[in-house]
């Protein structure tokens, strides 16, 4: 059984969850804790099954085995409507006949609440997503951030402990999106309901999520918190995965210098003095040193281990400026600030921050 | 393209000769048969042109003798018979069938192509199997008696009262088909968000068709209404094959009064004023719908 | 929270969760294969594929019996005694009261209007949309707009001024008569069909096409033309299905002895001299139905696209 499990009291428990369409196996035995009023991040490229546990979470889907707890419920067989879940799309999915007013009322009325509750719960969602001038108005006469408000706001009527986002963000552009996160991360401050959110944005996943699950081909490759998956990825695939532009990998081997072990690529040796590792490191192993290029700095005054390097490309981004330099058959991005101005061809002096770097088995792929 | 820049600065007329030249069918089509020939019928419906064309104008005396035919009333109150409940059914039908089918079975290609099939089939080939099937002496009406309830009754092909029917219990078996496929294609344009969206919302299925996926099927019933309603206003063949018309002229429907007028009767002028009244009815169906869709789009 | 990952591992939250595994629901929801929703389902879908089968069902079974079997027997048992006699009869000595050499005259005069008809219609309509796709003029729209219209125009209004071009030409009553008759109808919705299509391909292969020098015809013969392969197959499919059931046409535009086989059909089985042979009329009914139904068959998918794309007709 996978170890990244078992909270105490979860708000939702998922154990050994699998789901194959035929012989496509989309989910493999996937288990996982989200507690109490935590905000989870499900993150990963399209395809690697994330979507599809939000929906088997919501009930849309049906696993092919293991079982799924909502507030210590088995809801495994419950209908979506049962389970006390409220969920927003991609696509908004608005009811795009009715105005916003019974787009949010809708479900209400046919579960035969009251009026009155209804009429309140409206009022509140309306009023914590200030959409109340458009309650009149039908979807298609609002843009894109306001749909999505409407959207959140039908699974706030619903009065659920669990708030279910897939990919709510997609479909607008780079500056709603910006604001649209803030409000939601606003949202589940003042809610402080539980909600898992799936994204393929990395910069989403860090700014909203209090852990990140990195998925590839159904599995979870990495349960953390978002300063622990950037910095102490867990193997190669989330160290690749995370950060842009992305981390600089050298291939090589550890290597003895001195009684010291130290790592060694293209004949030129690297300390690991002040590398943290997980276990005992030894010589000869293949591994893959990773350093994020915001980790290696350009003519420091470190006094420490440097390396010489040649300016290959400069992109200045503005606050930043990437240098792309040549090392020992290497090619490295390194982010230096924004002022700081290289011309291209000229001879530079690194130093590598060894207890930012992460060190991997070249064929386990996992963290030393 | 040559020719063009040799010309120097180009022609207006010679820009494009090629494609011009090239469009020569489409344009005569157009402007001569469709439009021109559409302007000279309704001219010569206002003439009293027998065995051939003449330009002796008499008014809407053919009008008048249109609408005092009993035949062309009973043309007229068939097709409107005919067309509202063949609208209504082949969309009740048609939406009903793409609704089951959508509803992820098995053997979804089989039973779309048992459905289909009889599109394939033209008016006559279909006519004439009803005709058969509804035999009084030997079809479902003998077969229903033989079978113990004597005093049944159902020949619709033999009774003026009801012969209408039978055409139309034809025409749908024909025709509901497409019906059915355009339907289908319009709930498979639906986004499957939606469709989760409202099981979230526990809402029923029957209501989420109701409430939500047909009124966003909007577009695709005006499309099929229009297609619908323009055939059922050229409906001849099935009737010529079916009943040719009878008992008596009680299953007559405009076209075959066209027709018959034109080629047969010798009385061209009849036929026009006839041909220019079912000109009349696609007028009344086709301009809203072309208003809403390509009004419409210009909007927006 | 940095230490949650540590938390998570306790000895006692695994048990418990080892526990909560072994019992209650677990993987899919119990299905009966026989549930109401399921009966309702395809039971209604079942009655109704019946009720478009049995038709096809009578015809094959009665074309199959004997004259005597039928006037005994219902229209839906099946045959006692199988017989081809009608089949024969339908094909080569059924009488339309004019003459009496069967279907098989009708057939060949069907495939002799159909082959140019198809070939002459969707050589011109594919030029067409080619022009209102890539080379447009002035009015080029407007005239396609036109064309669009009058594809809803019922044909009786336009089928005698028709008829004065064609006997102005002096080709009325002939094939060829036919053939003009068949590309000018089938024209709006094959030229909505190739200019959709066209206008679908990426307009950068036209551009790049023109600055590498070819003009109209090369573009059209060597670029569209070898892409345009699947509506091709689209517009056959509807042309050779619509002009194989025309009737309307065959009977206005053709003479008795170049009838197309749908004319002769309705000819053979509502002729009202003789006794009725319901057996040779269901043969003679399913031999004409025979080519669109193979066509059909064959064609599958692309029929679906045909008819949706050429509803419009209907």
């Amino acid at each position: 059984m996978n170890s990244n499990v078992s909270i105490t009291n979860p708000s939702v428990s998922i154990r050994d969850l699998s789901l194959s369409f035929g012989a496509v196996s989309v989910l493999q035995n996937l288990d996982l804790d989200i507690r109490d009023g935590e905000f989870l991040v499900l993150l990963g490229s399209s395809g690697c099954g994330k979507s599809t546990l939000l929906n088997c979470i919501a009930g849309l889907l049906e696993p092919t085995d293991g079982q799924i707890f909502i507030k210590e419920k088995n809801v495994t067989w419950e209908e979506p409507k049962d389970r006390g879940i409220g969920m927003v799309f991609q696509s908004y999915a608005l009811y795009p006949q009715m105005t916003v007013e019974k787009n949010l009322s809708f479900g209400l009325r046919v579960a035969k609440v009251p009026k009155e509750e209804i009429d309140k719960r409206v009022a509140r969602a309306a009023e914590i997503l200030q959409i109340g001038p458009l309650l009149k108005r039908k979807p298609a006469e609002l843009s894109g951030g306001q749909r999505q408000r409407v959207a959140i706001g039908r699974a706030l009527v619903r009065d659920v402990d669990v708030f279910l986002f897939d990919e709510p963000l997609s479909n607008l552009d780079a500056k709603l999106r910006s604001e649209l996160r803030v409000e939601i991360k606003r949202l589940h401050q003042s809610l402080k309901n539980t909600m898992i959110y799936v994204t393929h944005d990395q910069i989403e996943a860090l700014t909203l999520a209090d852990r990140i699950a990195i998925m590839k081909s159904g599995v979870i490759q990495q349960l953390d918190d978002p300063i622990h998956i950037y910095n102490r990825p867990k193997n190669l695939f989330v160290a690749g995965f995370i950060g842009s532009p992305s981390m600089n990998f050298l291939r090589g081997e550890l290597a003895e210098e001195g009684g010291r072990v130290v790592f060694r690529t293209h004949g030129v040796n690297f300390s690991l003095d002040r590398y943290d590792a997980a276990e005992p490191l030894r010589a000869g192993r293949k591994v893959v040193l990773g350093v994020r290029p915001e980790h290696i700095t350009v003519d420091g005054k470190t006094g420490g281990e440097t390396h010489e390097a040649v300016v290959d490309i400069e992109e200045p981004m503005g606050a930043d400026n990437l240098l792309w330099l040549k090392h020992a058959g290497h090619t490295l991005s390194v982010r230096i600030g924004g002022a700081r101005r290289y011309a291209v061809g000229s001879k530079v002096e690194l130093s590598f921050d060894m207890s930012l770097a992460s060190l991997f088995d070249a064929e386990t792929e996992d963290r030393i | 393209m040559v020719k063009q820049a040799a010309a120097g600065r180009p022609n207006h007329l010679f820009r494009n000769l090629n494609s011009k030249i090239a469009s020569i069918p489409m344009i005569l089509v157009a402007t001569v048969i469709f439009l021109g020939g559409t302007i000279w019928t309704v001219f010569y419906s206002f003439t009293n042109s027998r065995l051939l064309p003449r330009l002796s104008f008499v008014g809407i005396e053919q009008y008048e003798r249109l609408w005092a035919s009993s035949r062309w009333i009973i043309s007229i109150q068939n097709l409107a018979i005919y067309g509202i409940l063949s609208l209504i059914f082949s969309l009740v039908i048609g939406f009903m069938l793409a609704a089951l089918m959508d509803q992820k079975i098995r053997f979804e290609n089989t039973f779309r192509t048992i459905f289909l099939y009889p599109f394939a089939l033209s008016f006559i080939v279909t006519g004439l199997v009803w005709q058969w099937v509804l035999n009084p002496e030997f079809g479902v009406q003998s077969v229903v008696r033989s079978l113990g309830w004597t005093s049944f009754s159902f020949d619709p092909l033999y009774n003026p009262q009801i012969v209408i029917y039978g055409i139309l219990i034809a025409a749908l078996w024909q025709g509901t088909g497409l019906v059915m496929c355009l339907m289908l294609a319009g709930l498979r344009g639906i986004d499957e968000d939606i469709w989760k969206a409202a099981r979230v919302d526990g809402i029923p299925m029957w209501r989420t068709y109701l409430f939500v996926v047909i009124p966003m099927m909007r577009p695709v019933f005006v499309t099929t209404l229009v297609i619908i309603a323009s055939g059922i206003v050229k409906v001849y063949d099935l009737v010529v094959a079916q009943t040719s018309g009878g008992p008596g002229n009680a299953s007559e429907v405009p076209a075959k009064y066209v027709y018959d007028y034109m080629f047969q009767a010798q009385n061209l002028g009849q036929g026009f004023a006839a041909s220019t009244m079912m000109l009349l009815t696609v007028a009344i169906i086709i301009i809203p719908w072309a208003y809403l869709e390509f009004g419409g789009r210009k909007r927006g | 929270m940095a230490d949650i990952g540590t938390l998570n591992r306790t000895a006692a939250g695994f048990d418990a969760v080892a526990d909560r595994v072994a019992s209650g629901p677990r993987g899919r929801r119990p299905r009966r294969a026989l549930s109401p929703r399921n009966i309702m389902l395809y039971g209604t879908l079942f009655v109704a594929a019946l009720y478009y089968l049995l038709p096809l069902y009578v015809m094959v079974v009665t074309s199959l019996k004997g004259m005597p079997e039928i006037r005994m027997g219902n229209i839906f048992s099946p045959p006692m005694e199988i017989t081809f006699e009608p089949w024969v009869k339908a094909w080569a000595e059924a009488c339309t009261g004019l003459n009496c050499d069967g279907l098989s005259r009708g057939f060949w005069n069907s495939v002799r209007i159909l082959v140019p008809s198809v070939v002459v219609s969707i050589a011109v309509a594919s030029v067409s949309g080619y022009s209102l796709a890539n080379w447009r003029f002035k009015g080029s729209e407007l005239f396609f707009s036109i064309l669009i219209i009058g594809a809803f125009i019922p044909y009786q209004v336009m089928i005698y001024p028709v008829v004065i071009v064609l006997r102005e030409l002096g080709v009325y009553g002939t094939l060829t008569g036919l053939v003009i008759v068949h590309t000018i109808f089938g024209m709006p919705i094959l030229t909505l069909l190739f200019r959709n299509y066209f206008a679908s391909l990426p307009v950068e292969l036209f551009k790049a096409a023109r600055i590498d020098g070819a003009g109209f015809w090369s573009i059209y013969f060597r670029i569209m033309l070898p892409m345009a392969l699947p509506i091709f197959v689209v517009a056959m499919i509807l042309q050779v299905t619509g002009i194989w059931n025309d009737f309307l046409f065959g009977v206005v535009f053709t003479r008795p002895d170049t009838y197309p086989m749908t004319v002769q059909l309705n000819n053979i089985v509502n002729s009202v001299q003789g006794v009725k042979e319901y057996n040779v009329n269901m043969a003679a009914t399913l031999l004409t139905g025979a080519v669109p139904l193979i066509v059909y068959f064959v064609s599958g998918r692309l029929f679906v696209r045909g008819i949706a794309a050429g509803a419009v007709k209907g």
